[in-house]
């Protein structure tokens, strides 16, 4: 899946990038299992074709799209992005997509669409971990209009040059760079404009751990271990210090005035 | 059968073997490190395979008792000062690991972390309580306490199996995932159960 250099500021960071081995084997896709290995080992079994989205709620122009639909939308731009998982480790992960807002212009969000909620599939056939209870399915993400607008927020169809594996999200994902990894809704079937904040699934399973924000921010301790500081995967050696993390992963310069005048302490 | 099962027991080789087969999964883990082949993050995988280690260790030597009982084996009594010993050692290697390559011997913060985590502080309890009964694990402590204080001292290995079982669910319990912790559970439970039901059921 070629994509052109994104000219998306902020978009091509410089780090080294993670390996392609170490980026598709350790993976957190609870509906393939809870271990980082689980989606590499299981997600064979699932089918990223054929693929629709449905786009729904406040909008002029709801409807479903084909993935082949999709994928013809909106020139593919490669970009380079740090991730950052809220357990804290990182990739730098070169990602193939568009920014998400270029599908949800086509959709006309209505003055009530304050919001966009993202529902990844739950299908008990093509995905063991559904069968689980570890956290109540279909897993749901969400973001605030503006967020998902912006232009580094990424709707991804590849990495690495080629069709996303499906233990990272096939056929299409969210990309949020600033955000906590698992703010990035994999394998999306619909997206949904609404009024009211969107409760994630995570938020559902300890509202207490998981802000609907969860914006990386390393002065902002999740309860239970600090977020300082991350180990880059496949980089910092077995005896190396773990690096600081950066605040909003190193995009403040990007999306720091969303966030102007919010409490991030409150607002995690 | 029960004779020839006793005699390779006794036999001088036995304990050279056992003391063999515990360093086998540090061995491997060793080579898993320099061959790179510890996946995507080694750190994390030598830390937690060193705790998986230290539970097991500690629960192959709480079932010495029972399955010489079980089995009329006597001289199975002569492996679990090994099995224990080797158990504390496994325990401070993941200590370690934990303390060097997770926190990277920032001492300062790791003092935080034990406050922020409570299976962390969990995990160091059960090394702690770990500590005197492996400085007694030699002939001349058991003289020096007496035989009977000297058990009195290592029945903590009760409480810490329990504590290490809490440090285990705890650090899984942030993931919502307690199918193997559950499996550690009714081990635990069984060889628990069977010294309180031998307890009770001779009064």
């Amino acid at each position: 899946l070629p994509g052109a250099h994104s000219a998306v500021p902020g978009a091509l960071v410089m780090d080294k990038v993670t390996s392609y081995a170490d980026a598709t084997s350790y993976n957190n896709f609870y509906e393939f299992g809870t271990d980082k290995s689980d989606p590499a080992a299981h997600a064979h079994t699932l089918k990223p074709r054929p693929w629709t989205v449905s786009i729904e709620g406040e909008c002029a122009k709801p409807g479903r799209y084909d993935l082949d639909a999709l994928l013809k939308l909106s020139a593919m731009e490669e970009r380079v992005y740090r991730l950052r998982c809220v357990e804290g480790w990182s990739m730098v992960i070169p990602w193939v997509g568009y920014s998400l807002g270029e599908l949800l212009k086509q959709a006309q969000p209505t003055s009530k669409a304050k919001y966009v909620e993202f529902t990844t599939l739950a299908d008990k056939a093509q995905m063991p971990g559904v069968r689980s209870g570890v956290l109540d399915w279909p897993y749901v993400e969400g973001l605030r209009i503006d967020e998902a607008m912006h232009p580094l927020a990424l709707l991804a169809f590849g990495m690495y040059g080629e069709v996303l594996p499906n233990q990272n999200g096939a056929p299409l994902r969210l990309v949020v760079p600033w955000k906590y990894g698992f703010k990035s809704a994999k394998s999306i079937v619909k997206i949904r404009f609404v009024e009211k904040e969107p409760v994630s699934s995570w938020t559902k399973a300890a509202q207490q751990e998981y802000g609907f924000y969860s914006n990386v921010n390393p002065n902002v301790a999740h309860p239970r271990w600090s977020q300082a500081s991350e180990r880059r995967i496949g980089e910092d050696g077995l005896f190396a210090k773990k690096r600081p993390t950066l605040m909003f992963n190193g995009y403040e310069a990007q999306v720091g005035q969303l966030y102007a005048g919010m409490d991030l302490k409150r607002n995690y | 059968m029960k004779a020839a099962l006793t005699r390779a027991l006794l036999h001088p080789a036995a304990k050279v073997l056992l003391f063999l087969l515990c360093l086998g999964p540090l061995a491997w883990l060793v080579y898993g490190a320099f061959a790179n082949q510890l996946g995507a993050n080694p750190a994390e995988a030598l830390i937690r395979r060193l705790g998986d280690w230290t539970l097991r260790g500690l629960w192959l030597t709480l079932a010495i008792t029972p399955l010489r009982e079980l089995t009329g084996l006597a001289a199975l009594a002569r492996f679990r000062r090994m099995l224990g010993v080797f158990t504390f050692s496994y325990a401070t290697l993941h200590l370690m690991a934990y303390s060097w390559l997770d926190q990277g011997l920032d001492f300062a913060v790791i003092a935080t972390d034990i406050a922020k985590r409570p299976f962390i502080l969990m995990g160091f309890t059960a090394w702690a309580l770990m500590l005197p009964l492996a400085a007694t694990s030699f002939n001349r402590a058991i003289k020096a306490l007496g035989a009977k204080r000297w058990q009195a001292l290592h029945k903590a290995i009760y409480a810490i199996s329990v504590i290490a079982l809490m440090h285990f669910i705890w650090m899984r319990a942030g993931k919502h995932n307690f199918a193997e912790p559950a499996v550690y559970g009714v081990i635990l439970a069984a060889l628990l159960g069977w010294r309180l039901w031998k307890r009770f059921s001779r009064k």
